[in-house]
């Protein structure tokens, strides 16, 4: 157990860290949260700077145009850039994380051609087309289909919580493309298609969240058209496709944040100090176990993408550990922040305010705890399956 | 960066936990735990802490020149999250520190105590008492494995910073995890076997997320004891103990609670975790204040 850094990885982080230095203040003034052309012009202006600084899919492999950094480098990666307060990742989040990364793994040569460098230079920006009303958590449920016609699927159905849907050139969909019976069980039969947006028959309905803003939406497909050759992946080897890469993220998923919410926990003590709150016993213990807690999934974090480095990426135990944690620990921070603040937590004024209406999708995205707990449990700890 | 255990470790690891498991099974434990009933007190099995003075339990991180096995904290936590696995009894963390100050402790042959906080653990058995007794009572320990004594108020006895924020707290911390990774392991094999309404318990989301609960519970109290083992950085240490504190009290709690009634018996070795854990979580300074030193450097 070594927690030191190579001279090596030291180094990275110093050249990083200087180019952040020098380049964020030379970024325009961050766009209205509720303007999505405006966030995504700012969004792929950041991904351009890094594409030219040579740090774009920096963990992407390198025949895939990526930079094949090691895990621990994009772990300092994602620490300095939180640290420097640099842009999230926003409208590029699908394209960088999940579209890209399936596309390098399982592409064709031509595929990977036509789609990875649009999403490294900041050209393209995907969006997700996975859960369904009817298929959430348990996407394996999902009902879209697609029927076969000549060198075109034609694709019909409803997606939901469709992440940047507003403002994407590409939507990474499943489909089913057989039928659920005695022979095809709900895993099977689900393929993955690269949709682009503006092909006829496709509505997109902004969803407005708890927090006010339209992160998502609802998208409804009527018969709209891809090319076969769209598919990336086998017919009916979908699922694999998906899976096989998301895995992989989730060691670094959340390094970013948890490097910020330790910086907030920081904040709060200020704050708390000023304003009085910090005479509170009962307070100022539970911020001290939040410093323990953000402290040990730091640790966490740490500990996940050493094991992926000897693993080659296959994901263990503490991916699901991590993310069932964190989602709470982030409510927990943010209801702290908000007996920090008093009535100042009821002004969507103040960020902590929206932060913490935020994290409450934390619980739900990505897997709602009670499904990861069935992950856990089934998966991990070998209980037998429920009906 | 590798936070991974290195080879070395991992047999290590693996050569305390062959050596407990042939030295101190179940059986063993409630021999141990029916010999306390009879006799109103724990008894402690000398021969046992000589082996494991031999084996170099208590000298892992002494210098080789001092007759030790060289090694670091890191290994040492290894050592006592086995011991906290099997839930083996006595001093192990006043020993352990002892070695290399008092003679004998480092072979086992001398059993170490400390008063630290209001309670004194072993203290009719032990050789040697660090700290300031005077006063003490017999109580009624909750644990039949750890005879307790009651300091009285205001005479806290301490031994000295090191156990409270250091390696004594750290290797506590250790046992703790041991204790919190059994019983989760103990609540899913139950839940595997035990039956009911017509189905394997375990198949019943209501007890598979308490099952995986414990897991993340345990997990990240791992992270936590490692990462301050080789850190050795004080308010880490603070912060893995709490964490531990809380995985091994509430994994015990919710694995008892997947035993059903069989659970609440004597015969379930659950109650066993759950009052060592109790009697851990006691040891050293209290959650408030290792809370409040870990707010005070936000």
């Amino acid at each position: 157990m070594d927690l030191t850094y190579t001279a090596e990885e030291d180094e990275f982080r110093a050249r990083l860290s200087r180019w952040l230095a020098r380049t964020l203040p030379e970024l325009p003034p961050p766009p209205d949260p509720l303007d999505w052309p405006g966030r995504r012009a700012y969004d792929m202006g950041w991904q351009r700077r890094l594409y030219d600084a040579g740090y774009a899919g920096l963990h992407w492999p390198v025949d895939a145009g990526g930079r094949g950094a090691t895990p621990t480098q994009h772990l300092i990666y994602l620490e300095e850039t939180e640290k420097a307060g640099a842009p999230y990742v926003g409208a590029n989040f699908v394209g960088l994380l999940h579209a890209g990364p399936t596309i390098a793994s399982e592409g064709s040569a031509e595929q990977r051609a036509r789609w990875l460098p649009p999403v490294l230079r900041g050209d393209e920006v995907w969006c997700q087309g996975f859960s369904e009303p009817d298929a959430g958590s348990d996407l394996a449920s999902l009902r879209t289909r697609a029927w076969r016609d000549g060198d075109h699927y034609v694709v019909s159905g409803s997606k939901i919580w469709t992440s940047h849907a507003e403002v994407a050139d590409w939507c990474e969909l499943l489909v089913r493309t057989t039928p659920v019976s005695e022979s095809v069980p709900k895993h099977r039969g689900i393929s993955w298609l690269a949709m682009p947006m503006d092909a006829p028959g496709i509505t997109v309905r902004p969803l407005r969240t708890l927090a006010g803003s339209t992160e998502f939406a609802e998208m409804f497909l009527d018969e709209v058209r891809v090319p076969v050759a769209n598919r990336v992946g086998d017919e009916n080897d979908g699922w694999r496709v998906t899976m096989v890469t998301l895995s992989y993220e989730r060691g670094t998923a959340f390094v970013g944040e948890v490097v910020a919410c330790r910086r907030v926990l920081g904040e709060l003590a200020r704050e708390a100090s000023k304003n009085g709150r910090w005479d509170d016993a009962v307070l100022r213990r539970r911020l001290g176990r939040l410093s323990a807690e953000f402290g040990a999934l730091w640790r966490l974090t740490q500990w996940n993408v050493s094991e992926s480095q000897h693993t080659g990426g296959v994901p263990g135990v503490g991916g699901s550990v991590f993310k069932l944690r964190y989602s709470h620990a982030r409510q927990e921070l943010y209801d702290a922040a908000a007996d920090v603040l008093g009535p100042g937590a009821l002004d969507l004024g103040h960020p902590w305010a929206l932060d913490r209406l935020s994290s409450l999708s934390y619980t739900i995205a990505a897997g709602t705890s009670q499904i990861q707990q069935n992950i856990v449990a089934e998966r991990i700890l070998g209980l037998p399956k429920g009906r | 960066m590798d936070f991974q255990l290195t080879e070395d470790q991992r047999a290590l690891r693996d050569g305390v936990r062959d050596l407990l498991e042939g030295r101190f099974d179940r059986a063993a434990l409630r021999a141990a735990v029916d010999a306390s009933e009879r006799a109103g007190t724990a008894p402690l099995d000398r021969e046992l802490w000589r082996e494991l003075g031999a084996a170099g339990f208590f000298s892992l991180t002494l210098p080789e020149a001092e007759g030790g096995v060289g090694l670091g904290l890191p290994e040492a936590v290894l050592a006592f999250e086995e011991a906290g696995r099997v839930l083996l009894p006595g001093p192990l963390v006043a020993t352990f520190l002892a070695a290399g100050d008092i003679p004998g402790a480092a072979s086992g042959d001398v059993m170490v105590t400390s008063a630290d906080g209001s309670l004194v653990a072993w203290l009719d058995e032990a050789d040697v008492v660090r700290g300031d007794v005077s006063g003490a009572v017999p109580a009624r320990s909750v644990d039949p494995l750890t005879p307790l004594h009651r300091l009285p108020a205001g005479g806290s006895g301490a031994s000295g910073g090191a156990f409270r924020a250091g390696a004594g707290a750290l290797l506590t911390a250790a046992e703790q995890l041991g204790s919190a990774a059994r019983t989760t392991e103990m609540a899913v094999q139950y839940a595997r076997e035990r039956a009911q309404f017509g189905q394997l318990i375990g198949a019943f989301q209501a007890v598979k997320h308490l099952c995986a609960q414990m897991l993340v519970r345990a997990e990240t109290a791992r992270a936590a004891v490692y990462a301050a083992a080789v850190t050795g950085d004080p308010l880490e240490v603070c912060g893995a103990k709490l964490l531990a504190d809380d995985a091994a009290v509430r994994n015990a709690r919710d694995c008892l609670q997947v035993h059903g009634g069989m659970g609440f018996t004597w015969e379930a070795d659950v109650h066993l975790h759950l009052k060592r854990a109790w009697v851990r979580a006691g040891a050293g300074r209290s959650a408030g204040d290792a809370e409040e030193a870990l707010a005070a450097a936000l």
